[in-house]
């Protein structure tokens, strides 16, 4: 019923303005189109330096309402970069924002039509041409010279104490894995992948008819499908990005990183957390906050709920937590385990992970 | 023989010549039926109109599905029972399903950059204005012309159809990543919806291949006397990139297409490799590149954002200067801005795939190219600036239009340096920041131009006036509520969050922005209002407007304003105007305007 009652209105309202649009014109047509237009005018020129004033009052408003929403401080050292060129890029196109605004009003309005006045016959000056031809050129090699020099440090090797993590992503969440005690990733391919017990398709046994001996190293690495990927404070981590089906993307605003998780294409990514959650429920003081990875590219239907966590710890909760995580190879076979105690070691110190290693463990065999 | 003497020979034979001929050969005269006149046209004209009138569909279709979907994120947890009726199963209980926002925002992107922006608006305004400000009686090719608005017809037919498949339209982003466009198994919306998507899509190339190249033979071949490539109007030197573009880039999205329709149906593996689906298993293919893809499609996806502003910045350029009576400042470096944005055009694509696994080397050089886009993009506006400076404004809705179009250009210019370098692109990527700077610089500036033209040139087209009043009204309302629309969005962007979601209301981080989505999808239910608006002011104006009674209403300089108030097929009666002198001398000696056609006078000032 509400519905009608809502088309209707909405009807009304068009046909009263469109009466009064049809009525305006003859009114025009009476009072001579001349006439008219120079009042059309006028007010439109009005309307010009009215839309500048309020609008300039609109974005500062709209920055009164929104800046504590955006985030706050970078949770990541490399994040804080990122923040810099920010706020300097904000500047920088903010100066030019305001003066190419406002000028473009101001001559709307002040330059409206006036019979007392001549448009001036100004078809070009390359002095003027030139200038703004070079300066832009200039500013924007100055913000391409510290934009290159950031991407370098984010894309570049990760140092060598980092912590690594693998990060994969499926339809709809993601799968963690850390190399274990043996601190190298085992190889895994793709065939192997068994969604009751084996969710990466680690090589654990050899298998004549794929070519495959089974990888010793597989049998430690500790796979992890959904929960919290656990890392270190002040300490880099270094995650190795793939997915199992579609593209994904790991997101992860409050680190400012982001990256493609690619089918048969691992991608890295690397920053240093500076804050642990703890502290950063504290400084939202938000009781829920949590560093949330958002999937960021178009995955499916699930797209929108495709969410990770991440807790950062101190190295003593990482220790804590760590020996209490189990070998996939373990899980899967709970009969083997026997005697095999140490598999349970700490994998706090598990950073000497060699490019080799995960180069290894990415190598799929046929 | 000259080149107006070629072409009246070549008009006079074809078989839908019209009175304008009459005096010349009024022996043919032959009878046009309704078919011939206004269903398969070989008049410029009339296929500009129906390029005209399909984009109004689209952009009314398309317009509508983003409604539908802001319904969905201004009220995540309500129901509205007029949905369920208005989409059936996909409002199930009268909540918008996932995979009916995803086919609806899919859809949305897909209709407005191809069949709103780049049919309807290259379209229309180089169908309409080539052969009429170039001085020509129709395009090099009629027929080719005809055949390219029915294929654009045909691929719209198969996109609609697409929306009524079982298993739903495509669903997975107007860019159609592979894996997901690839595998029906991982999105229901990638089964039979994808196969008529890239049908469509096909087709829709082909349509933009004939009609550019028509273009460009038109520009290059059928100028008449006197108009030498630096006389044309910045309108054509516009359209003249604008097809290059298309034609050097289409064909490599076509390639890509035929890749992706090859993967999907015949089992090869050209973007496919390690992939383990759910449900289904391991897939047998190996070996392939899911970013191989993303080269082809942003190799013409990048142009094609310019493909949509340049023919906008050339209207813009037209109607400034015509409405500021003054000459358009830099007309020299308006084309050599035009020609740099064309040639950097093909240059900048992998800046989409940044965080894609590209080469973070390569992804450097990408960096420094995007951003020396700017440089002609500055250039550019600074000479609109200079052109309004000492005019005499006058404001018609053409004009409103072209000033709105400098300022969303420029907003939405400078959000391009953020996301153009790689270090602040590696935090905005895919979140609504991206989605406040597209939209605001290529969806509304390239919108925007395109109603700078069409105010301007409907006296042209029909013979009538749009009411002004509500031209006025629809013009302030739709200014002020895409700023309202797009500039909190950056906000939302420079939290991270991210673009494609159904529902933010589980994430932590992104969840305070419930009342702000609620507030955008009021203002865009209102913008959207106003737009159907326009769309009944045109179309009675296309019937009962107010009649144009003099030739040149816009005391304008250039051709079209020389033909008669309803030119017929031929355009011009009698001989094509020969042409003097640039299109720009407004307010030179005092005079108001200067035509192109009049004889350069012994007295005149040099420029």
């Amino acid at each position: 019923m509400s519905m009608y009652f809502t088309i209707a209105v909405i009807v009304l309202v068009f046909v009263v303005i469109f009466q009064i649009a049809k009525a305006s014109e003859y009114v025009a047509i009476l009072k001579g189109e001349e006439q008219s237009a120079k009042q059309a005018n006028k007010i439109n020129g009005f309307l010009m330096i009215s839309f500048l004033v309020l609008g300039l009052i609109g974005v500062y408003y709209c920055h009164e309402i929104l800046k504590g929403r955006i985030l706050g401080e970078s949770a990541s050292v490399e994040g804080e970069k990122v923040d810099e060129m920010m706020y300097l890029t904000i500047i920088i196109t903010g100066i030019v924002f305001f003066i190419t605004q406002i000028l473009l009003f101001w001559f709307s309005y002040k330059y409206q039509e006036n019979d007392n006045r001549k448009a001036f016959f100004f078809p070009h000056n390359n002095k003027l041409e030139v200038f703004w031809t070079v300066v832009p050129a200039i500013v924007l090699s100055v913000l391409v010279v510290i934009g290159l020099r950031n991407w370098f440090i984010f894309t570049g090797e990760a140092p060598k104490e980092s912590l690594v993590v693998e990060i994969t992503g499926k339809q709809f969440g993601w799968i963690y894995r850390y190399p274990g005690k043996d601190k190298i990733f085992g190889k895994k391919y793709f065939r192997n992948i068994d969604p009751a017990n084996n969710q990466l398709g680690l090589i654990w046994a050899d298998n004549k008819e794929a070519n495959q001996t089974a990888d010793p190293a597989a049998k430690d690495d500790i796979v992890m499908d959904g929960g919290q990927m656990y890392v270190i404070k002040n300490r880099p981590v270094k995650l190795v990005i793939g997915s199992r089906d579609v593209i994904h993307d790991v997101g992860l605003p409050h680190f400012r990183m982001k990256m493609d998780a690619v089918p048969g294409i691992p991608t890295t990514l690397w920053f240093t957390p500076k804050f642990t959650t703890k502290e950063m429920k504290e400084k939202t003081s938000n009781a829920n906050f949590e560093y949330e990875i958002a999937c960021d590219q178009m995955c499916g239907n699930g797209h929108y709920s495709m969410k990770g966590i991440i807790k950062v710890v101190t190295q003593q909760e990482f220790d804590a937590w760590s020996v209490t995580q189990k070998p996939a190879y373990f899980a899967a076979f709970p009969e083997n385990e026997s005697g095999a105690s140490p598999a349970v070691k700490p994998i706090a110190d598990s950073t000497q992970v060699t490019a080799a290693g995960i180069a290894k463990g990415q190598l799929t065999l046929k | 023989m000259s080149n107006e003497e070629i072409l009246h020979a070549q008009t006079s034979t074809g078989h839908s010549v019209e009175a304008s001929h009459h005096d010349h050969h009024g022996e043919h005269h032959h009878h046009e039926t309704f078919i011939t006149k206004y269903i398969f046209s070989q008049d410029h004209k009339m296929i500009a109109k129906q390029f005209l009138v399909t984009g109004m569909i689209w952009a009314v279709i398309g317009g509508l599905m983003s409604v539908l979907f802001r319904i969905q994120l201004a009220y995540p947890d309500q129901s509205f029972p007029f949905l369920e009726t208005l989409l059936g199963k996909w409002a199930k209980g009268g909540h918008i399903q996932p995979e009916a926002y995803y086919a609806l925002v899919t859809t949305h992107g897909t209709v407005l950059v191809f069949f709103v922006l780049t049919a309807g608006l290259s379209g229309t305004f180089a169908n309409f204005l080539i052969p009429l400000q170039v001085g020509a009686r129709d395009m090099a090719s009629p027929f080719m012309n005809m055949l390219s608005y029915w294929f654009f017809f045909v691929a719209g037919i198969i996109m609609l159809s697409s929306i009524f498949v079982e298993t739903g339209p495509f669903s997975g982003g107007w860019t159609a990543y592979p894996p997901l466009s690839a595998l029906g198994s991982a999105s229901p919306g990638s089964k039979t919806g994808m196969d008529l998507w890239l049908i469509s899509m096909a087709l829709f190339v082909v349509s933009s291949l004939l009609g550019g190249l028509n273009y460009i033979a038109t520009i290059l071949n059928m100028r008449t006397k006197g108009m030498s490539m630096t006389r044309l109007p910045l309108t054509i030197w516009a359209l003249f990139f604008t097809a290059i573009l298309g034609v050097l880039s289409f064909p490599v999205l076509f390639s890509g297409f035929i890749l992706l329709i090859f993967d999907r149906n015949f089992g090869t593996s050209f973007f496919l490799s390690d992939i383990y689906v759910n449900g289904v298993g391991a897939l047998p293919n190996e070996g392939g590149s899911a970013i191989l893809y993303q080269h082809l499609f942003w190799f013409l996806g990048h142009p094609e954002v310019y493909i949509i502003i340049l023919p906008a910045m050339g209207i813009v350029s037209e109607v400034l200067s015509t409405n500021a009576r003054k000459p358009i400042f830099g007309y020299m470096a308006m084309i050599g801005s035009l020609f740099a944005i064309a040639v950097l055009a093909f240059l900048v694509w992998a800046h989409h795939m940044f965080v894609s696994g590209l080469n973070p080397f390569l992804g450097s050089f990408f960096v420094l190219l995007t951003l020396l886009i700017a440089v002609p993009s500055a250039i550019k506006v600074f000479n609109w600036l200079t052109t309004l400076w000492r005019g005499n404004i006058r404001f018609t809705p053409g004009m409103l239009y072209s000033i709105g179009f400098v300022s969303m250009f420029i907003s939405g210019g400078l959000t391009g340096i953020f996301l153009g370098n790689s270090a602040l692109d590696i935090h905005l990527h895919d979140t609504y920041f991206i989605i406040a700077h597209f939209h605001i610089v290529m969806g509304v500036a390239g919108i925007f131009g395109m109603y700078a033209g069409l105010y301007h040139w409907f006296p042209k087209m029909f013979g009538r006036y749009l009411n002004n009043t509500l031209a006025y009204i629809h013009f302030w309302i739709t200014f002020v509520g895409a700023y309202l629309i797009f500039w909190p969005m950056h906000y939302e962007g420079l939290a991270g969050m991210p673009r494609r979601y159904y529902d933010y209301s589980n994430w932590e981080s992104f969840k305070m922005f419930t009342g702000l989505n609620e507030f955008i999808s009021i203002v865009a239910m209102i913008v959207f209002a106003a737009q159907i608006m326009f769309l009944i002011n045109f179309f009675y104006s296309v019937f009962k407007g107010r009649k144009v009674t003099s030739q040149n209403p816009w005391g304008s300089t250039t051709l079209e304003w020389t033909t008669p108030i309803n030119p017929g097929h031929g355009n011009w009666v009698g001989e094509i105007p020969e042409v003097h002198r640039w299109a720009y001398d407004y307010g030179k000696d005092g005079k108001d305007f200067i035509s192109q056609t009049t004889p350069v006078g012994a007295d005149e000032s040099n420029h």
